[in-house]
């Protein structure tokens, strides 16, 4: 099956060749940091996680909202998800890769992963994350592949998928759960060490994530001929708008315990992010923007009318994607980290080498997911349009 | 039987792996043992304790130069490099004031003279750490003797346990510290450490295993730092602590922090 | 099979390649490296000993199995805190790759280095341990 990777337009390959230039400078970029150290990037003593740990925080939810398609096409038997379970399955699987490596760039030894399964500490949060994330990304390649290679041989999904596909339920919730743990468990950080963290990362989640695959299934429409449905994709709409109204909700519970109780400490991470503390206010315009564009987004979801035109539901998309983007995948880590558990306040930004290499990253993820959705709908298109199209529809992508 | 070229890979690939695993199978136990079984035992010297603890009595630095002079003492004994700027930072030993190091407690009419005061702080070697509870490698980890170790060579470089100390008592080596280092002034008895590694106060292990006391306890006006084993009552430590009120950083949290406070006479202090 | 002629000569390129190293080298023998163990400790020890073949334990276990004794040396004084090595003769030896393996061994130039860099092995013991000559700088 991977053969139909190897065979399409110019288009194709000329954003493959792209994808591959943009790897080659992140790593370059890395070679660089390797040779240096962490300290070629904006992180410090105080801020200790930075940009990198922040992808991939928000990367495990994006991997994780694959569920929200397996649950109402697998358990529900929701046939309109049917053409585009695998887009969210492959999603995941080009999330979790990028994850990994967001971890990898992030090691000050990397040379020394394998001292993680050498030396493992149950105990330790980080240790089950690697242990769910490996096996989420095992599950999701797994049943994908062979799911989709049995819709192109013409036969039922081989039966052995079916435990697999519901083990990967809970497995989704747990990859982003323990990832949530790796903050809340900690005694120091009282910006992180809250009950609702698991279920505000799930939230924001399965906002940002269906809210992506969305996205990518009009770009989808849009390049091939290949159609997930308007009823598939007015659904997806429907789960971003409940999640998205879920995320805030519990992110308005952090507020008020935060502020009504008035404890300083747990005041102080939402005041640096939303005010400015001791003067220090770098993020403060870009939580702004995150929350401006939370509630663009929700007052565009919650209206059907708005949501059923579809170019306005890709805007409010798009909208929330950046919104939780924002709030996650930058706010959420950095703002734990100030004011330091010495009450100092030490500022963060990204240096130039370390947004390279995110974006190296980010350019490696899609990557796959290019190939793997290159796969998958060539597979598609071929059942949908038999034998004498079928050569002009290879030549379509 | 004719086999396609798909088939072909199969085979090939359990064939390399099954190669693998034997050849590893082979190196571990096929050859090359040892010659005699590995014998090693503690330092008779070696200093013991159930759980070491120390007491800081701020009140016998009377002046800077006695606070330097225990920060210099670790940091030299340590070869902890001095980067000279907040980013890149590596301490093990430094000091702080009232409202830092005891955020919460602090009053809006606290004593200027408290105000000011320098607090040494440190590793707390706690009861109940959080840093070790989260490392992934067991490269930090806690000694039957109370002291929360740290294992160079296993560490990764993740940094939860920075994310997780409560006191931020920990560094990481962003750089290569020997760019930071006077080569000419090492300590040629203790190692430095490599780029991407965390560190932090081990209440002087090496010495210990030699009978001595830390350093820093070493370099302090006498009664400055008084160190030894919390666990039994006739430590000087214990008999520090029966003799005066004390306090320890975040004792809510629950970490069972080990560095005790004496915040002083109230007539003398550090300038 | 398809292609054949191409994938054939694709091989040949790969093996070409993969084996240039060997070819290149061929008539080219590097004399083997001879680790020297002219230090005055070294020597002083060899005359209280009244014999040249043993360093914790005999040379032969010492070629053979240095690493291994390190990493167990390493292991057993930092997490375990056993600091005192007895050896298979009964002598007693502090744990330190910096304090005794070096100090008898002051020569990490003519000593280590010649066979690692022989074997082209690149140990990571000194991005941390400081060797006996680096007082002056960088060895």
């Amino acid at each position: 099956m991977l053969d139909k990777a190897l065979t399409g337009s110019k288009l194709y390959w000329a954003w493959v060749l792209f994808l591959l230039v943009l790897v080659g400078i992140g790593t370059a970029a890395y070679i660089k940091q390797f040779n240096y150290g962490l300290g070629i990037t904006g992180m410090s003593r105080d801020v200790s996680w930075g940009f990198y740990i922040a992808q991939f925080t928000f990367l495990v939810g994006v991997a994780a909202s694959a569920v929200m398609l397996v649950i109402p096409y697998y358990l529900h038997n929701y046939k309109t998800f049917g053409r585009i379970v695998i887009l969210g399955e492959f999603l995941a699987v080009s999330a979790v890769t990028m994850c990994i490596l967001f971890i990898f760039v992030d090691m000050g030894q990397p040379m020394r992963i394998m001292n993680v399964v050498l030396h493992p500490r149950p105990n330790s949060v980080m240790f089950w994350d690697s242990l769910v994330l490996s096996g989420y990304l095992a599950l999701n390649l797994l049943i994908g592949w062979a799911n989709l290679h049995a819709e192109k041989m013409g036969v039922p999904h081989p039966s052995w998928t079916k435990p697999l596909t519901y083990l990967s339920v809970p497995w989704a919730v747990s990859i982003h759960t323990v990832t949530a743990f790796l903050y809340a468990g900690l005694p120091g950080r009282a910006f992180w060490l809250s009950a609702v963290m698991a279920a505000r990362f799930l939230a924001s989640a399965f906002a940002a994530g269906p809210a992506l695959l969305l996205l990518l299934a009009l770009l989808v429409r849009k390049i091939t001929r290949f159609d997930a449905g308007k009823e598939a994709i007015q659904t997806l709409g429907k789960i971003v708008t409940y999640a998205m109204f879920v995320n805030v909700f519990l992110l308005g519970l952090e507020f008020f315990t935060a502020f009504y109780s008035h404890i300083p400490e747990h005041m102080a991470s939402f005041k640096y992010l939303y005010m400015g503390l001791d003067g220090h206010n770098k993020l403060v315009p870009l939580m702004w923007t995150s929350s401006v564009l939370a509630v663009v987004s929700m007052s565009m979801l919650v209206f059907p009318q708005i949501r059923r035109k579809e170019k306005l539901l890709a805007v409010a998309c798009v909208a929330t994607f950046i919104s939780l983007w924002i709030d996650k995948g930058f706010g959420l880590v950095i703002g734990g980290f100030i004011p330091s558990p010495m009450d100092h306040v030490t500022e963060y930004w990204p240096t130039g080498i370390e947004l390279l290499i995110t974006m190296g990253v980010y350019a490696a993820g899609i990557l796959v997911l290019t190939v793997l959705y290159k796969v998958a709908i060539s597979v598609k298109v071929a059942n949908e349009y038999p034998a004498p199209l079928k050569g002009a529809v290879e030549e379509a992508h | 039987m004719k086999i396609d070229r798909r088939q072909f890979f199969k085979v090939a690939g359990w064939g390399a792996a099954a190669g693998v695993t034997a050849m590893n199978v082979v190196g571990r136990f096929g050859s090359g043992g040892r010659a005699q079984a590995f014998e090693s035992m503690e330092t008779p010297e070696t200093v013991k304790a159930k759980q070491f603890a120390m007491v800081v009595d701020m009140s016998k630095f009377k002046t800077k130069d006695d606070i330097q002079k225990v920060i210099y003492a670790c940091h030299h004994t340590h070869n902890v490099p001095n980067w000279g700027n907040p980013k890149d930072e590596v301490k093990w030993i430094w000091t702080d004031t009232y409202k830092h190091v005891f955020p919460g407690q602090e009053s809006p009419f606290l004593d200027e003279a408290f105000k000011e005061m320098p607090f040494l702080v440190m590793c707390n070697h706690c009861d109940h750490p959080a840093c070790t509870r989260v490392c992934p490698t067991k490269a930090t980890f806690k000694r039957p003797d109370g002291i929360v170790m740290m294992d160079y060579h296993r560490c990764i470089g993740c940094r939860f346990c920075m994310a997780a100390c409560p006191f931020g008592a920990r560094s990481f080596n962003w750089r290569d510290p020997r760019l930071a280092l006077n080569m000419n002034d090492l300590n040629m008895e203790y190692p430095t450490r490599t780029k991407g590694v965390v560190e932090k106060c081990t209440f002087c292990d090496e010495r210990i295993a030699q009978g001595k006391q830390p350093a820093c306890v070493e370099a302090a006006p006498a009664g400055g730092l008084v160190f030894g084993d919390i666990d039994d009552p006739n430590s000087d430590v214990r008999k520090a602590l029966a003799r005066t009120y004390t306090i320890r950083r975040k004792p809510e949290l629950g970490t069972g922090p080990n560095i005790y406070y004496v915040i002083g006479g109230g007539e003398t202090n550090a300038g | 099979m398809y292609n054949g002629g191409k994938i054939i000569i694709g091989l040949a390129i790969f093996l070409g390649i993969a084996t240039l190293p060997f070819f290149s080298n061929i008539g080219t023998a590097v004399k083997r490296p001879e680790p020297s163990l002219d230090t005055p400790v070294i020597k002083e020890v060899q005359a209280q000993l009244g014999r040249k073949d043993v360093c914790v334990e005999p040379k032969a276990f010492m070629q053979a199995n240095h690493m291994r004794l390190l990493n167990e040396w390493r292991d057993s004084a930092l997490r375990q805190n056993k600091r005192l090595y007895i050896s298979s003769d009964g002598r007693k030896f502090t744990i330190s790759l910096q304090n005794t393996c070096m100090h008898c061994h002051s020569n990490k130039k003519e000593f280590c280095d010649r066979c690692h860099n022989y074997m082209a092995v690149k140990p990571y013991c000194w991005d941390c341990h400081i060797a006996p000559k680096e007082r002056g700088g960088q060895s």
